[in-house]
Parts: C-alpha cells; sequence; structure tokens
C-alpha cells in the first residue's frame, strides 16, 4: 500500500514538470519576436504606472479639480514633460491618471463580454439544430446590427452619460462577437471523433464543453482578447470624444482629447499627450496580440 | 435468444437525407454477435459497414429494426439517454487516431476521463492506473505525459485501445481501427488487440475493407454490398470456399504474394465497375449489375437466406 502512493507523487510531481516545460515552451515561442516583449513591456510599464499613479505622477493633485491660471498654457517643459493644460494642470499627470481608467474599461469591458460571448458561442454551437442555438445566435445577431454609438448614445440619453456606462454601452455591443466567435469553432468540432469518443463513454455536457471544445479554441481567443483590447480603448475613446464617455473633469484620455482639441493648435502639447497615450497602449497591446497569435500557431 | 450471443440486430434500417435524395446506408439487416468472438463486418467504401458500427454505438438512432444488447439492453435508442453503465460496457475504437484524440489534452488526461466517469479507480490511483493500462498496450508511461502530436500513428492508436479498455468494457467495436496505420504499427496493433482479446474476453466487432486483417484475427466474417449482408461464414470457410459472386471478386482482388496463395484464390472473376449509388440501388439482388453469373430473377427478386450449413449462409439466386 506505501508503495502505491509513492507511485503517485512520482506521477504528480512528473506532471508538474511536463506543465512547466511547456510553459517554457510556450515563452520561448511568444519570445522569439522582439515585437511582442516590447508591446509586453509597455503594457506592463503602463499597468503599473496606473496603480500607483498617485507616486509616479509629478502632480498627483492636477488629475481631477484643480486651478492654478499662472501656471496655465505652458509648453513642454523639464518641470511638466507634456506642458499644462488651460486650468494650469500638469498633462503628464493627467496622462498617467487617464492610463488607470483606459486599464479600467479594458478590465471591465473584457470581464463582461469574454465569458458571456465565450460560453453562450460553445452552448450555441453545441445545441446545434435546437432552439438554444437559434434563441443565442439571432439574439447576438440584433446586437451586432446596432451601431456602438448609436447605442452608447441611447444609453447615454436614458442613463446619465458617465464612464460606467459609456462600458456598459461597448460590452452591449460586444459580446456578440465572442458569440459568432465560439459559435462557429464549436460547430466545426461538434461532431470530431474525439468529442463523439467522450460523449460515448459518458462524459457530462459541462466537461465536453469546457474541458474538450474550449481548451482548443482558447488561442484563438486569447488572441482576440488582446487585440480587442486596444479597440476597446478606441471606441471608448470615441464616445468619450462626444461628450457620452466620462465627463471632465475626469482624467480619461479620450475625455482629454475631446476637451483639449478645442485649443488646436496653438496649445498643441495639450492634446499630444493623451492621444499619444491612446496609440501608446492600442499599439501595445496589438503588439502582445501578435506573439500570443504566434505562441498558440506554433503548437 | 441464444445465450451466447451479446449483440442481437434484426431488420436494422438506417437512411440519410441527403440533397441528392434518400442514401439507403444499412437497409435491412440481421446478425448475431457471440460472447468472446471476433465478428468481421467486410464491404468496400459505402457499403454501410461504419454506418452499422455507428448506430450500434447511438451516435444516431435507426429507422427501424431491433438491436439488443446482452438480452437485456435496447440500442435504438440514442446514445445521451443510454445507461451509464452501457456506456461503460460498449466502446468503440476509431479509423483515425488523428482526429479520435483531443489535440490539447494528455494521453493521461484522456485515458482518466472514462476512470473518472465510471469510477474505476480510487481517485487517488488514477495515475496509476492509466500507467497499467499504458503498460497493458505496449506503451511506457512516459506517454501519460504527451500530448496526442508528440505521438507516431501506432502509439495514439494504441492510446485510444487503452482509452476504449479503461471502463472495462465487454465488447469493442474496432471501426476500421488499423487502416489509417502503416503496416509495421497496424501489426503491433493487431497483436495488442490480440492479446487484450483473449486476456480479458472481450467480443469485437470489427469493421474493415482489409481482409488481410480479417484473415488475421476474426473468427466469423459477414460481407456486406450496399446497406445489405450478402454472405456470413466462419473465416476459413470465407476464404477456402467463398459463395457468393461478390466475395469471390473481393478475394481475387487480393494481391499474393506466394504461388500457394495464389492456388486458394478463386480464378475467373475479375473485379468490374464501382460500387453503384446507395441513393438508387439497383433491383433485387444489389450485386447483379456487377455479378457475372447474373440471372433474369437477381435483377427482379431479392435473393432468399441458403443456408449452406450451419453457420454458413449465403444471398444468392445461384444457390437455389
Amino acid at each position: 500500500m506505501k508503495e502505491t502512493s509513492t507511485n503517485e507523487v512520482r506521477f504528480l510531481e512528473l506532471e508538474k514538470k511536463v506543465k512547466r516545460e511547456n510553459w517554457r515552451r510556450m515563452w520561448f515561442r511568444f519570445r522569439k519576436s522582439k515585437l511582442s516583449i516590447v508591446g509586453l513591456s509597455i503594457i506592463l510599464i503602463l499597468l503599473l504606472m496606473a496603480i500607483f499613479a498617485e507616486y509616479i505622477a509629478p502632480y498627483p493633485s492636477h488629475a481631477g479639480l484643480y486651478i492654478a491660471f499662472k501656471n496655465a498654457y505652458k509648453p513642454p517643459s523639464l518641470e511638466h514633460f507634456l506642458g499644462t493644460d488651460m486650468y494650469g494642470r500638469d498633462v503628464f499627470s493627467r496622462v498617467i491618471f487617464g492610463f488607470r481608467y483606459a486599464f479600467m474599461m479594458i478590465g471591465l469591458v473584457l470581464l463582461l463580454v469574454v465569458p458571456t460571448g465565450v460560453v453562450l458561442g460553445l452552448i450555441a454551437g453545441y445545441y446545434r439544430g435546437t432552439f438554444i442555438e437559434t434563441l443565442i445566435v439571432r439574439l447576438s445577431d440584433i446586437f451586432i446590427s446596432l451601431p456602438p454609438l448609436v447605442l452608447a448614445l441611447s444609453i447615454a440619453s436614458i442613463l446619465e452619460p458617465n464612464i460606467f456606462n459609456a462600458m456598459m454601452a461597448v460590452s452591449l455591443m460586444w459580446w456578440p462577437w465572442y458569440v459568432k466567435l465560439t459559435y462557429s469553432m464549436t460547430v466545426s468540432l461538434r461532431n470530431e471523433p474525439f468529442i463523439l469518443a467522450a460523449e460515448s463513454q459518458g462524459a457530462s455536457t459541462l466537461h465536453i464543453l469546457f474541458r474538450e471544445l474550449l481548451p482548443i479554441q482558447l488561442g484563438t481567443i486569447l488572441t482576440k482578447v488582446t487585440l480587442d483590447a486596444g479597440w476597446v480603448i478606441l471606441i471608448g475613446a470615441a464616445i468619450s470624444f462626444v461628450g457620452l464617455g466620462a465627463q471632465p473633469p475626469t482624467p480619461d484620455l479620450g475625455t482629454m482629447v475631446s476637451e483639449y482639441s478645442k485649443y488646436l493648435p496653438e496649445y498643441w502639447w495639450m492634446s499630444l499627450g493623451p492621444a499619444a497615450g491612446i496609440v501608446l497602449i492600442i499599439l501595445a497591446f496589438n503588439l502582445l496580440g501578435d506573439g500570443i497569435r504566434d505562441v498558440f500557431a506554433g503548437e | 435468444m441464444q445465450d451466447d450471443v451479446i449483440l442481437y440486430v434484426s431488420g436494422l434500417k438506417k437512411y440519410f437525407n441527403t440533397t441528392e435524395g434518400v442514401v439507403r446506408a444499412v437497409d435491412g439487416i440481421s446478425f448475431n454477435v457471440k460472447y468472446g468472438e471476433t465478428l468481421a463486418l467486410v464491404g468496400e467504401s459505402g457499403s454501410g459497414k461504419t454506418t452499422t458500427g455507428h448506430v450500434i454505438m447511438g451516435f444516431y438512432p435507426p429507422d427501424d429494426g431491433k438491436i439488443i444488447y446482452k438480452n437485456k439492453y435496447e440500442l435504438s435508442v440514442p446514445m445521451k439517454k443510454r445507461p451509464l453503465e452501457l456506456k461503460r460496457d460498449i466502446q468503440i475504437v476509431f479509423q483515425d487516431p488523428g482526429t479520435s484524440l483531443n489535440p490539447k489534452r494528455l494521453v493521461k488526461d484522456i485515458i482518466s476521463l472514462p476512470l473518472l466517469i465510471h469510477k474505476i479507480v480510487d481517485k487517488k490511483k488514477i495515475y496509476e492506473r492509466v500507467a497499467e493500462l499504458l503498460e497493458y498496450v505496449g506503451l511506457s508511461e512516459e506517454f501519460m505525459f504527451k500530448y496526442p502530436h508528440e505521438l507516431g500513428g501506432g502509439e495514439k492508436q494504441l492510446v485510444a485501445i487503452a482509452r476504449a479498455l479503461a471502463p472495462q468494457p465487454s465488447f469493442i467495436i474496432l471501426d476500421e481501427s488499423t487502416s489509417a496505420l502503416d503496416v509495421s504499427s497496424q501489426a503491433k496493433v493487431l497483436n495488442t488487440l490480440v492479446k487484450i482479446q483473449k486476456e480479458l474476453r472481450l467480443t469485437y466487432l470489427l469493421i474493415t475493407h482489409d481482409l488481410g486483417v480479417v484473415r488475421n484475427i476474426s473468427q466469423r466474417v459477414m460481407i456486406m454490398y450496399l446497406g445489405k449482408i450478402y454472405e456470413e461464414a466462419p473465416t476459413e470457410k470465407f476464404f477456402k470456399s467463398p459463395m457468393h459472386p461478390y466475395t469471390q471478386m473481393l478475394l481475387s482482388s487480393i494481391p499474393t504474394l506466394s504461388e500457394e496463395d495464389e492456388k486458394i484464390k478463386p480464378k475467373g472473376i475479375e473485379s468490374i465497375g464501382e460500387i453503384p449509388s446507395a441513393v438508387k440501388p439497383p433491383s433485387g439482388c444489389r450485386f447483379h449489375t456487377r455479378c457475372p453469373f447474373a440471372k433474369p430473377i437477381c435483377s427482379q427478386q431479392d435473393p432468399p437466406d441458403i443456408v449452406l450449413d450451419s453457420n454458413h449462409i449465403v444471398r444468392c439466386w445461384l444457390y437455389e
């Protein structure tokens, strides 16, 4: 009896070793492309800046309501890297706080959208040919057909325009794309012999959906998630730009571009900061997405 | 029903609706499988042999007929409605191990699934049992932590066999299980199958088009053509004295190496034509369009069962 348990422990250790080895291989494939490392580094740096904004920003109090007219309209200098705005606030500090809103937006939207869409897509694909499929597919078609800005506009006019409602509007138009993605993959995998084999041995539907079908699709889903993160920022910025997202003085990047664009071209540095922030974050996520695609394509 | 029959099939029909019309994949076949034997179901592609296996597995329900398993289970119910013990007792090994193993699951996950579902061993001893099963089919325990793509074709099929053995079944359908493999791994897989059948007293339904495999491992043979069974005989009789012209044609088309083999091959029957479409099968005996001995009656009426001796049945007007 004693011997059997040590045997089992040995196997468990072997498994750990193999799993570590697999992670190492994935990291190796990711590392092969320098650009994905650049993307990952930028995102990590921006994320740290967002988390510790209070300590990193030179003028943390400038994030919100703050007025010092004697400092207004100052061009970039050593004291203010990206100059100051019309109220004398440090643009660089505000951009750092802007990253915080950007990541919050990405996090909340993807957290709502990805699980919902993926689970519904798996179910719709698995129950192909039943009313469950029709219901889910038609419902997502309806949401896909609504233009996101119009949807955001109507939500903002019913509720109040703020960053949370803007994120809700973005999420509402986004989840069907994950349904489409997982649905089409599930349909093509549904009748593969390995699914039939598991079913014929008595595997539960939950097992089939999340242990057999989902792992195969994970790479594609993760790649889309990273590429979408940039798009969330872009749509969020567009909604803020037309005044339906975060309201001043919130240091949201889109809101800031909208506010400061009135002062173009004389005070170009004001909009340059938040605009560059948006470009940087989208670029970084796209580079990361390419790297993640390489990781899964190599298998 | 006799006591030694594990699977009883009677009047089984399975039609598929396609854009070209109704495909009569299986059109009224009856047979028995006895405990512990290997029954080969032989036919060209399109003959309905794989459909027969899949109906028995419950992948789709039959349109007509009876399938009784172990004298108490009705197998015309679809897979999802079958009791769990039935899903344990009947297993299948698919043709292509490349698609029958999930590419994202480790070998030990694949094999431990049936162990967990049917609670075959204590959870703490799962790994050990997986290693035993691997060893039993001739693979070392290192294969546990590999993904299917790291394995060769024969090794994958052995993993699929280990998975089928895991829940301790009594009946295994071998659905062209060796035809996708190269010759050397084919031999290894066949030997393994023969060994485990002897030791575990398993019953096999061997679905194949490879007469060499049939000769090596089966005790009885049924020959299927366009959804119907035309000859049924013990393996030895099947190869020594084939009665149905179709059987003779198939056997004469096997390439031989030795003169000895050449001598026992039926002569004078050339393989002509292709298998007709199952959408509009020929009337009467479905083989009459390719049969060199066809008589007028062959195209008009279905041939009756002719029992040559107790174990040799042929459906052909020539022997009326």
